[in-house]
């Protein structure tokens, strides 16, 4: 089909280029937008080559979850990448020797060279029966046989996810914090007196007042004569010891 | 004819392009009514009229709204970054019409019926989330920022949850097509054996497009309008459109999962003489009714409680579901274990007469 080679041509040259703007892009931000970019190209050749379900979690996963977390603290973070580039001269050893064993790697793929003497069989569509979907045969390879090696990735990413917790979390005593249950087993009670006062008498004709718990005003506080007295809190209590006593 | 549609490139390039018309044309159409709509809803609850001037009952009124935002000026903030400005808002319009090449309508009706439609359709919701950071971060406005940063977050979180109330559906299913999704919901649709994760997964979706009361992106008392602030005329309108047709898809998308889709409530006669567009259309209309309802009746949360629903009670419920149906599945030994699409196959020849009509690629 015509309309599929000019899908992976336009997929691999979009992959290239991002890829390059990558790591020549001087605003991170941008660079984190090529990436994005990349990876859906990545997923357009997952496509191309049959992977439906490879390419769709790399969007999910990816393009999804991680590049937003990596968006995220690019813009949170001021990252001077004129500064980074100093360093350039002293890894570019380290990223050259990382360059040659992807290089070397991708040459026994592609020449099908064989290392190991009796190589595994992964073959995941000859054992199956035809007309079963690319995400069952995954399935049914990685959690029969490869369900230790399954497992084994599950609890690495466990003990980074953990790490990651207990390097983050740090116990701050002064931070207020919200207990939902506490707060919903407050009843009226705990906080809340209604009193009934008599009219016209004022504040400091209520004794219940004056005697002021805590200097709050309450809903049935006369709020005109607070007015006048300044509130209810800054009166003296001796003022009001002939007042005669509302049952509160 | 029928020969050049389906076994030319260049008819199924045709025939595709018309099938993307046939969805497309209807949503926007229907992106209009609903913005009508969520006002004479939510004028009915508050006892008001809503709009009723332009048109009968107001039936033009979102047309006039739109000459009049496209006939605005386009202001750039001058320390924007102008490219990425203004592809933020193009990027939330087009992730919101891409999603519903998978929709199926009706029987093996969708542009895309493909495997993997579930996690397509996953994909594609959570990616809606950089149009919104993009914009904030690119208009160069703290309040903007601020609303890129709270939506970044908040989408994160929920999609973990969205995510896991998925693959509880996926469990029943056995199958990750869309159109085996809803075969399976012959019998009884998954909202009924599912119902707390049918809770969450809509709670989920509010988060998931931003609307009340989770539109702390936007929270016009704090932020002014958030990650929008500084967009006008189309740009702005963009925006809207790609957050009311989100809206849609993850109506769809709840009918789907949940609500059977193109079928019927029951397989029996008079039902089944109404055609599967119309009930999807019925049903996902009813789920609109409830984002709006929802949003008429509960204040805005409060960006910590908001979080705390995700990730410390939603994330463990759909988790504990999760291993509770795949456990249920087990013990009973419901789990499906046949290839799901060869038994959809055979089971869409037993589907009412109404629904078994002729699949689109089939009327060229």
């Amino acid at each position: 089909m015509i309309l599929t080679q000019i899908a992976f041509y336009l997929f691999a040259t979009v992959l290239v280029l991002s890829a390059a703007m990558v790591v020549s892009a001087r605003n991170p931000v941008h660079a984190v937008l090529f990436l994005i970019l990349g990876f859906f190209n990545a997923a357009g050749l997952f496509l191309i080559a049959g992977a439906e379900f490879l390419a769709m979690i790399l969007v999910i996963v990816y393009v999804g979850a991680v590049a937003v977390l990596f968006l995220f603290v690019v813009m949170m973070l001021d990252v001077n990448f004129t500064q980074l580039r100093e360093g350039v001269q002293r890894y570019a050893p380290v990223g050259a020797a990382i360059g040659v064993v992807l290089l070397a790697e991708l040459v026994f793929t592609v020449a099908r060279w064989q290392v190991v003497p009796h190589p595994a069989p992964i073959a995941a569509g000859n054992g199956l029966p035809p007309g079963i979907t690319n995400t069952e045969a995954l399935g049914r390879l990685i959690y029969t046989d490869y369900v230790f090696l399954f497992q084994a990735c599950g609890l690495v990413l466990m003990v980074a996810m953990i790490g990651a917790i207990v390097l983050t979390l740090r116990e701050r005593p002064s931070a207020k914090r919200q207990d939902v249950s506490k707060q919903h087993a407050r009843m009226p009670a705990d906080t809340m007196e209604m009193m009934s006062l008599s009219l016209g008498a004022g504040t400091t004709g209520n004794h219940a007042l004056a005697a002021g718990r805590d200097g709050f005003l309450r809903p049935h506080d006369g709020y005109g004569a607070v007015a006048d007295e300044g509130g209810p809190g800054v009166r003296a209590p001796e003022d009001h010891e002939a007042d005669h006593h509302h049952g509160a | 004819m029928s020969h050049f549609f389906l076994h030319t490139t260049l008819g199924l390039v045709i025939l595709t392009v018309l099938e993307c018309l046939a969805i497309l044309v209807p949503l926007l159409m229907g992106v209009a009514y609903l913005v009508l709509a969520e006002r004479k809803v939510l004028g009915a609850i508050q006892l008001r009229k809503g709009p009723n001037v332009v048109g009968p009952f107001g039936m033009f009124q979102t047309f006039a709204d739109a000459i009049k935002m496209m006939t605005k000026e386009t202001v750039i903030p001058s320390g924007a970054n102008r490219v990425l400005f203004l592809v933020a808002p193009f990027l939330t319009f087009l992730l919101a019409m891409i999603a519903w090449a998978v929709i199926p309508t009706n029987n093996g009706w969708a542009i895309a019926d493909i495997n993997v439609g579930v996690l397509y359709l996953f994909a594609v919701s959570s990616l809606g989330v950089y149009g919104i950071i993009i914009a904030g971060w690119a208009s160069n406005s703290k309040y903007a920022f601020m609303g890129g940063l709270r939506s970044a977050a908040q989408m994160v979180s929920y999609e973990v949850s969205l995510g896991l109330v998925i693959v509880c559906v996926l469990l029943v299913v056995g199958s990750l097509n869309l159109n085996d999704i809803i075969l399976a919901q012959r019998h009884v649709w998954f909202c009924l054996p599912l119902l707390p994760m049918f809770v969450v997964f809509f709670i989920s979706a509010l988060a998931e497009t931003n609307r009340a009361p989770f539109d702390l992106p936007e929270g016009e008392s704090e932020l002014v309008a958030g990650f929008f602030v500084e967009y006008s005329s189309l740009a702005f309108g963009l925006f809207f459109l790609g957050e009311y047709m989100n809206m849609i898809l993850m109506s769809a998308m709840t009918s789907i999962l949940f609500l059977g889709g193109w079928l019927p409530p029951v397989g029996i006669a008079p039902f089944t003489w109404i055609p599967g567009p119309i009930w999807l259309i019925a049903k996902i209309c009813f789920v609109l009714f409830m984002f709006i309802w929802v949003r008429a009746t509960f204040p805005r949360y409060r960006y910590d409680q908001l979080m705390r629903l995700g990730w410390k009670v939603f994330l463990p419920l759909s988790l504990g579901w999760m291993v509770l149906t795949a456990g249920f599945l087990l013990a009973t030994g419901l789990l499906p274990t046949t290839t799901p699409h060869a038994a959809a196959i055979a089971a869409s020849a037993q589907t009412p007469p109404a629904v078994e009509a002729a699949p689109s690629e089939g009327a060229g």
